[in-house]
């Protein structure tokens, strides 16, 4: 008969009541936004923080983008160009490996290439097989799992003329490694601006996706990511004002960024690059005017280190963005891998570019494939629009399940109130996002939630017309309508993950909150309102049933 | 007094007209398509790349003033809509603009946003841009491809759940229902112009999830039904299930369409398109299931020697071997 054993009855409501304490803290939202904020401000700790009890979750719905206004960036990083780069640095070492072998191969000259290849011509056809074999002398295994054993250069010689690129396994592990570190220079640069919760994933296999929430315009966001901070130390050939110049293999012309009409020429390969920079700070130089210092890693200490020893009186370029910030003269071998790097700066500027360095340089540029910008007051007014139509859709739903089934109609309304709970809850505990699309979602749960619960209703109405009673129609209501149940839901709940699959951002919210109250919807409909019935079962002990 | 939708007992023939009501689904579905080929849909940026601006004023909107002040800025197709919602107050006007993606360029254009702002800007100081998308031709075109598998995937899911739980007749009409749905969806939107974007993919993959639902739960019923009357011709025994699951499909429906008008009417324009697609498919859906899905599995008729089965769906074929 009609009977719940008391452990899983106590199980239930235990579910119920850790699921509505997950959901409370939404219901004080800002103030606990307040408080996690202070929290998250003492580094986790939150002794001292009033506010909110911090026995308490604290976990709050994250509000989409275009819930709480922000910005969306999809970026996609031009993994290619760091090819070319991995050649230009390549150019010294081929330089003086072949220049020591100058007996054999004759002359050596840079052709011009920009398509990921080095070209080189000897000026000794007859030592072509001998300049490629010592080319490929220099290459190293690939560090990756997939293309262990192979090379990461191919060297190939045709005539007078050698190129060099890199290999195809090595291209993989290149790309892979200039979209992780891309990530890493994103998250960074858009921590240290301090904004809340920011979503920074990769997507597909060159694609990054940048989710910022407050922040004004994606304009804005694109200035902090900046499209294309590159850091460089470069040796100075010499300077002009003549923009036109034309540079010689190896070589490129770049503007000052200080003084309009002078340009420098610089050699491409560059001695040391931001990459190998581990600190920089805004400080100031000997005539106190604001500068930015900065230290390098061991490996671009000594790089930089041989180099200034070697070059004392020779002018070298520091460059950020293809543009000379400043080409101080050698004054001394600069051993420890420090320096400082003075300019017109304001106290900001020097601020600002300390912050760029420190964040590191993107080692590749960003496309950006798509923009949104969603302001905060549409965002607030789309809340409050959802708000109204959830309590809407919420009262009307209670009233037409009353008048339809009477006392079951008011069990299976506390079940309901109970489930949009429960979904707040989940939603809190996975740190999932809502988003617009999302709160439709709920809506439509609402609405659909009392499926299974009308099911059994009807069915139980059906097993009365057989009269076994009331309490073996309900028990016959609910376990013939079990099967229609779940096989309705899961076939809603494949869609779902479909959804959560294939789909992106608000259409992803839409599927999480779509799945979570399939999940919900089908437990409070199969565990609680029956669990409720048969409560009420055991003490109103009925003849008849009316349903 | 209980309030009672459907009387106790019902004896509708719902079969009786199934040629008629199959014919107007043929025919909507031709009609749909040739909507769709013909007049095509309403694509937002998502699918066709673009820029779209949502423009928020104190003063009135003048889509004639704003087409003079972009028009000299070449910027090809521009469309620029006023939207109107119960929900705004006084002094609250809003428009939508659309831009084409510019030729030629993968990325977005940002200098095409900043020019656009600043033009209407000196039509109409007090303008605020509420909200500013652009999507380059390259992610759009993915979109659609992405969009278009979504669909896909959850047809092929559908047939295969349906196919291991009931029969092969019975997941072909469930995913014909279901196809009948998405195209008449896309009809409707073809008709009405209304913005087809990825929030309409999500509310199209709603639509089958709804419907599936119903189907399933009038499939379950006729899969115990045909237990029960063994000797009951196919068609009867439909009607049967079809009568006695009424209640439920008009009690589910009516809820969640009570859900989704209010969200119609209070929810904001910015989801309309996508909460109107969702409404549109509940109401196709409740009829696909009893007039489309039903019709399928009548027609290709469901295997009645039942006498060794234990269960439904595979075990049956083990049983008949054995017979």
């Amino acid at each position: 008969m009609l009977q719940i054993e008391t452990w899983k009855r106590v199980l239930i409501w235990g579910l119920v009541a850790l699921g509505l304490l997950l959901a409370l803290p939404n219901a004080f939202y800002s103030r606990v936004e307040t408080y996690n904020d202070e929290v998250a401000a003492q580094a986790g700790d939150d002794t001292g923080v009033g506010g909110w009890p911090s026995f308490l979750p604290s976990g709050l719905v994250n509000l989409g983008l275009d819930l709480r206004g922000g910005a969306h960036l999809l970026a996609e990083v031009r993994v290619e160009e760091v090819y070319q780069t991995r050649m230009e640095g390549l150019w010294p070492e081929v330089r003086n490996l072949l220049r020591d072998h100058r007996d054999e191969v004759g002359t050596i000259r840079l052709q011009p290439s920009d398509d990921g290849t080095l070209v080189v011509r000897i000026g000794d056809p007859a030592g072509l097989d001998r300049a490629v074999e010592l080319v490929r002398g220099l290459s190293q295994p690939v560090a990756s799992l997939t293309g262990a054993g192979a090379s990461d250069i191919v060297v190939s010689g045709a005539g007078d003329t050698i190129t060099v690129q890199l290999s195809e396994a090595e291209r993989l592990a290149t790309d892979d490694r200039t979209v992780r570190q891309s990530l890493e220079i994103i998250r960074r640069r858009i921590d240290e601006v301090g904004t809340r919760e920011p979503t920074i994933q990769r997507q597909g296999s060159d694609r990054i996706l940048i989710q910022v929430p407050g922040i004004g315009s994606a304009a804005e966001l694109k200035e902090i990511i900046g499209t294309t901070a590159q850091l460089t130390f470069q040796p100075v050939v010499s300077s002009t004002t003549n923009g036109d110049t034309r540079p010689s293999a190896g070589q490129e012309v770049l503007p000052s960024l200080d003084d309009d009409g002078l340009f420098y020429v610089l050699e491409t390969a560059s001695v040391v690059s931001g990459e190998e920079l581990v600190d920089a700070q805004p400080s100031f130089d000997q005539n106190g005017r604001p500068a930015v210092s900065f230290r390098f890693n061991p490996s671009g200490a000594r790089k930089f280190g041989d180099y200034t020893a070697e070059n004392i009186g020779n002018p070298f370029a520091i460059v950020l963005d293809n543009e000379v910030i400043s080409a101080p003269v050698i004054q001394a071998h600069i051993a420890g891998g420090s320096g400082i790097i003075t300019g017109n700066f304001s106290v900001e500027e020097s601020t600002q570019l300390a912050v760029l360095l420190r964040a590191g340089a993107l080692p590749a540029g960003l496309d950006f494939l798509e923009e949104r910008t969603i302001g905060p007051e549409l965002g607030a007014d789309s809340i409050q629009a959802g708000k109204i139509a959830c309590i809407v859709a919420g009262v009307a739903v209670l009233v037409f399940m009353f008048a339809s089934y009477g006392l079951f109609g008011l069990f299976a309304n506390i079940a309901l109130i109970l489930n949009v709970g429960l979904i707040f809850g989940l939603l809190s505990m996975i740190g999932a996002t809502l988003t617009l699309p999302g709160i439709a979602g709920i809506v439509l749960t609402i609405g659909m939630a009392v499926d299974a619960n009308v099911l059994v209703f009807e069915r139980i109405r059906e097993e009365l017309k057989t009269a076994k009673g009331p309490a073996r129609a309900i028990e016959l209501g609910y376990d013939r309508a079990l099967s229609a149940i779940i096989d309705a839901n899961i076939t809603t709940f494949i869609v779902a993950v479909i959804l959560f699959v294939l789909g992106s951002g608000p259409v992803r919210g839409f599927s999480v909150t779509l799945g979570i109250g399939i999940l919900t919807s089908v437990f409070t409909a199969i565990y609680i309102t029956r669990l409720i019935v048969v409560m009420w079962f055991e003490r109103a002990r009925p003849k008849t049933l009316e349903i | 007094m209980r309030l009672r939708l459907v009387p106790e007992e019902t004896h509708i023939d719902f079969f009786k007209y199934r040629y008629l009501t199959f014919g107007i689904s043929a025919v909507a579905m031709v009609a749909s398509v040739i909507l769709w080929l013909v007049v095509g849909l309403n694509f937002g940026i998502d699918f066709r790349g673009g820029t779209t601006l949502r423009t928020e004023s104190t003063s009135s909107v003048d889509v004639g003033a704003y087409r003079d002040a972009l028009d000299p800025l070449g910027l090809g197709d521009v469309v620029i809509s006023e939207v109107f919602d119960p929900s705004f107050g006084e002094g609250k006007h809003v428009a939508m603009i659309r831009i084409q993606a510019q030729d030629e360029q993968e990325a977005v254009a940002a200098e095409t946003v900043a020019t656009v702002e600043a033009a209407l800007q000196e039509v109409d100081p007090s303008i605020r841009f509420t909200s500013v998308e652009s999507v380059g031709p390259k992610v759009s075109g993915e979109l659609i491809q992405t969009a278009v598998l979504a669909v896909s995937a959850a047809l092929a899911a559908i047939l295969f759940y349906i196919w291991l739980r009931f029969e092969w007749q019975f997941s072909l009409g469930a995913v014909f229902a279901l196809f009948h749905d998405v195209i008449l969806t896309i009809g409707v939107f073809s008709l009405l112009q209304i913005r087809f974007d990825l929030a309409t993919i999500a509310a199209l993959l709603t639509i089958i999830g709804y419907s599936i639902n119903d189907t399933v739960v009038i499939f379950d019923r006729l899969r115990e039904n045909l237990r029960k009357f063994k000797q009951k011709p196919l068609i009867d025994v439909m009607n049967i299930s079809v009568n006695e699951t009424l209640s439920r499909t008009i009690m589910t429906s009516g809820t969640t369409l009570l859900a989704l008008i209010a969200l119609l009417v209070l929810g904001g324009d910015v989801i309309r398109s996508f909460v109107f697609a969702i409404t549109w498919g509940v109401v196709i859906g409740t009829y696909s299931s009893v007039y489309v899905a039903k019709n399928v599995v009548l027609w290709l008729g469901v295997k009645r020697d039942w006498t060794k089965n234990s269960g439904g769906g595979a075990g049956t074929k083990f049983a008949n071997i054995d017979a």
